[in-house]
């Protein structure tokens, strides 16, 4: 059960002066219950990417598997594939339509043709996942909401299709600190709920604290993938391609070369507290 | 990508036609659609043909571009070459049916149908060596002098720039929309017309309600750069007639002139 | 020295709310002066912003931008001139179709002469370093150039102070750095005052003056060392530091002796290392 591409490539505007590449050659393999992170610059191909996943771009040249299912094949209800692999877009509050939050979040739900009480069954869970009391919010037309607020009846309302994967296409841009974390914190809560991750983001601070695992993008292509550790052990290289770093990373990277003999693969304050620390006491005790 | 269409069919590349001034070019366009009105003869034609040729060999745009101009018309020349070869009563050469096709209906017919196609051809230059904003400026000049009796001159100009510049940004918003309501099973393709018309709200709402809210924060943002309508307003470019200007009017002035004579001519 | 903008007391209710926006807010700004403002969404910043701007009027209090009451309809467009905005949304301020247009916007608006006008576009195109792209379509631009040329916009006008509302909020990290040390660089070269409105803790370190807003009231004013030292506090108003600050706040609750008020990673460095 994954999300399994083969030597996926795409062109725009193919056969015109503006032509562009915007995929070349991608593999990979997302499995039931990771937890993966896409990270690469505006135009590095990530959007494109992810528009596979679900099937709202069908591959030119290559494959896409969903569990197991290739996404091009004439027999494939591409509703059915949607359903499988929610799609949260960038700046998704903007998307809200309806009268109410129980309507907008139930619109994906009756596209599906589930039976009234099934609608609201998932209506509830969705909401209550993403951090709401579904009777007080169900009733408010979501546009009288604050801005973190929408996003989460957004994500609601792709959540209430009962998704297997969700994508997340840059779901903290905008917000302040403090709703940057609910957010972060309420994706996290979806990923132990069984629900296959996939956050895509330029922010790296969020993609060091979650993901299990990295693909780096530029140009159109995988320019590196790897653990969080295996992928900020060349920090330089991210900064080349346009990418910053966790401050964290710069931090013990400095130590290092002022000869701190710290191990440099930590990426949260945390660990980076237990290193520093741990050499410091050692050397007092030396 | 939507937002990488060029709108108005703009083709920049360097010419004299190019380089003309917009109000030049909106004039000389209006004279030639005059110009078509008043030929009535076939032989007239070949005027058209030798001052249409010469505009776009010199403007350096490939008569393919300016060909495809014709495209979302065809129809419309389709119906127009039909109804005058049906309705054209005269000496009859076949018969189909009911309806008969007459000689002066072909000649007729051959003759509305080029009309159309040189007008559209004409037209179609002005756009493709114009740029829109300078299209805008030519009209807003044009207008001013009837802004005394009322007319809004700058601020309907005002509303085609902010329009150009905003289809780009509003298409890719409607592209990102439809995505995402696609990502939760929406359907805009199939169902009958009812259904789809239904199926559009979930697509329209958001973009109205995004279209207000950019119109509000574009709005204060113009406020905050001193926009206060057209009074006092200066511009950056201001548009200057040169010699290359005034000799492409002479040059339009005796096209019309040799028009207006072939009228004359009994041929 | 005068300030440039002298804010006194200022109150503000939007009309169809009940609670103000802002509650006696006090604050000034002197010439050459950069100051950032953070606080979370809501507290009142941007309010704040487009009070200076005279886009809204003061429910209570006065402001004065160099000498001038925003109240006074007379000096309106003086005011606007001498403080320009940049927003947060790249797509919504840009007018025209065209780069080299749209820089040419406000001092059309102004009456200025032609060719001070073109001298004035050149030049603030150069000073953002976007002067290659005078002739292109904005729309094709990406989010750091297009807030550049709202900045150079502002440049054109001849204002002596720029307010920056949120201006990297909807940014990659590389359009942030981009716009950042473009702000940075007119503060510097130009001598430009600038008032940076943003949530961002690394865009508030750079600054010369951090104000942090909660409630629509000022709760702490400063030195970026001494604001971030407040860690608790500054986490209270929904707020982050620096994670160098944060990481230095814990190994001093461990027990290990630097300095509190630790903002850059080279004073960390020293401070570990000395």
């Amino acid at each position: 059960m994954s999300i399994k591409i083969e030597q996926l490539s795409f062109y725009y505007g193919q056969g015109t002066p503006f032509e562009t590449k915007a995929l070349v050659d991608i593999t990979m393999e997302i499995k039931r219950g990771d937890f993966v992170g896409i990270i690469g610059q505006t135009g590095s191909g990530k959007s494109t990417l992810i528009q596979h996943f679900n099937g709202l771009i069908l591959p030119e040249a290559g494959t896409v598997y969903i569990d197991g299912t290739n996404i091009k094949d004439k027999k494939v209800k591409l509703k059915l594939i949607r359903q499988k692999v929610g799609l949260v877009f960038q700046y998704p509050e903007y998307q809200l339509f309806e009268e109410t939050v129980f309507k907008d979040v139930a619109y994906g739900p009756i596209n599906l043709a589930l039976d009234e009480l099934e609608v609201e069954r998932r209506v509830k869970y969705a909401l209550e996942l993403v951090g709401f009391d579904y009777s007080s919010v169900k009733d408010k037309s979501p546009f009288d909401l604050s801005g973190g607020q929408k996003r989460r009846v957004a994500i609601a309302g792709v959540l209430a299709m009962k998704p297997d994967y969700l994508v997340l296409d840059e779901p903290t841009a905008g917000l302040d600190p403090s709703g940057r974390n609910k957010l972060l914190n309420t994706i996290k809560k979806l990923h132990e709920n069984n629900i296959t991750i996939i956050l895509v983001s330029h922010s790296m601070e969020d993609i060091a604290r979650l993901a299990d695992y990295i693909y780096v993008m530029y140009q159109g292509r995988i320019h590196m993938q790897g653990t969080p550790h295996e992928i900020y052990k060349d920090s330089e290289e991210l900064k080349r391609i346009g990418l910053g770093v966790p401050q964290v990373v710069d931090i013990m990277k400095a130590l290092k070369a002022r000869g701190m003999n710290v191990d440099t693969d930590k990426l949260t304050i945390e660990g980076a507290t237990e290193e520093i620390l741990r050499v410091l006491r050692s050397k007092k005790d030396a | 990508m939507l937002k990488n269409l060029t709108i108005g069919q703009h083709y920049p590349v360097e010419s004299k036609i190019h380089d003309l001034d917009p109000r030049v070019k909106i004039m000389v366009t209006l004279i030639f659609i005059v110009s078509l009105f008043l030929i009535n003869k076939f032989q007239a034609y070949l005027l058209v043909f030798v001052f249409l040729g010469l505009v776009i060999k010199m403007s350096h745009v490939p008569l393919k571009m300016v060909i495809r101009g014709l495209k979302p018309i065809l129809i419309i020349i389709g119906i127009t070459f039909v109804i005058n070869l049906f309705m054209t009563p005269g000496e009859v050469l076949y018969q189909i049916g009911p309806l008969d096709i007459t000689r002066e209906g072909i000649r007729q017919a051959g003759f509305m149908a080029l009309r159309l196609v040189l007008l559209i051809m004409g037209t179609s230059m002005l756009t493709l060596t114009t740029s829109p904003i300078l299209l805008t400026d030519g009209i807003e000049s044009l207008l001013n002098p009837y802004k005394r009796i009322g007319l809004p001159a700058h601020e309907l100009a005002m509303m085609m720039t902010i329009a150009l510049r905003f289809i780009p940004t509003l298409m890719e918003e409607t592209e990102k929309i439809m995505k995402a309501q696609k990502a939760r099973g929406a359907d805009f393709e199939s169902g009958n017309i009812v259904r789809r018309a239904k199926s559009l709200v979930p697509l329209l709402v958001p973009l109205f309600v995004s279209a207000f809210r950019r119109a509000d924060e574009l709005a204060m943002a113009m406020e905050a750069r001193c926009y206060r309508g057209g009074e006092h307003r200066t511009r950056m470019r201001a548009l200057l007639m040169v010699r290359g200007d005034y000799l492409a009017l002479l040059i339009t002035f005796i096209y019309v002139g040799a028009i207006v004579g072939s009228r004359l001519i009994q041929i | 020295m005068d300030p440039i903008i002298k804010i006194s007391n200022v109150s503000f209710q939007y009309s169809q709310e009940e609670k103000n926006a802002l509650n006696g807010v006090s604050l000034d700004i002197q010439p050459g002066e950069f100051v950032a403002i953070l606080g979370h969404n809501g507290s009142g910043k941007s309010t704040l912003a487009k009070l200076i701007n005279s886009l809204l009027l003061p429910t209570e209090g006065e402001i004065i931008v160099k000498g001038m009451n925003t109240k006074n309809d007379d000096m309106l467009w003086n005011i606007r001139q001498t403080a320009g905005m940049v927003f947060q949304n790249p797509d919504n301020q840009l007018v025209a179709t065209i780069v080299e247009e749209d820089v040419a916007f406000g001092p059309e608006n102004q009456g200025v002469d032609p060719v001070e006008i073109r001298k004035r576009v050149d030049d603030s195109l150069k000073a953002v370093d976007m002067y290659e792209y005078r002739k292109r379509p904005p729309h094709l631009l990406s989010g750091g150039q297009k807030q550049r040329i709202a900045i150079a916009g502002v440049l054109a006008m001849n204002s002596e102070c720029i307010i920056l509302d949120e201006p990297t909020a909807m940014l990659d990290p590389s359009g942030r750095k981009e716009v950042l040390q473009t702000i940075k660089k007119l503060n510097h070269d130009e001598n430009k005052t600038v008032l940076l409105i943003t949530h961002f803790m690394d865009e508030a370190v750079q600054a010369d003056r951090v104000i942090v807003m909660d409630g629509g009231k000022i709760q702490m004013e400063g030195t970026p060392k001494e604001v971030f030292v407040n860690i608790d506090l500054i986490k209270k108003f929904g707020l982050d530091v620096p994670q160098v600050t944060e990481l230095a706040h814990n190994l001093i609750n461990e027990g290990i002796m630097m300095p509190r008020d630790i903002i850059k990673i080279e004073e960390l460095v020293d401070a570990i290392c000395q």
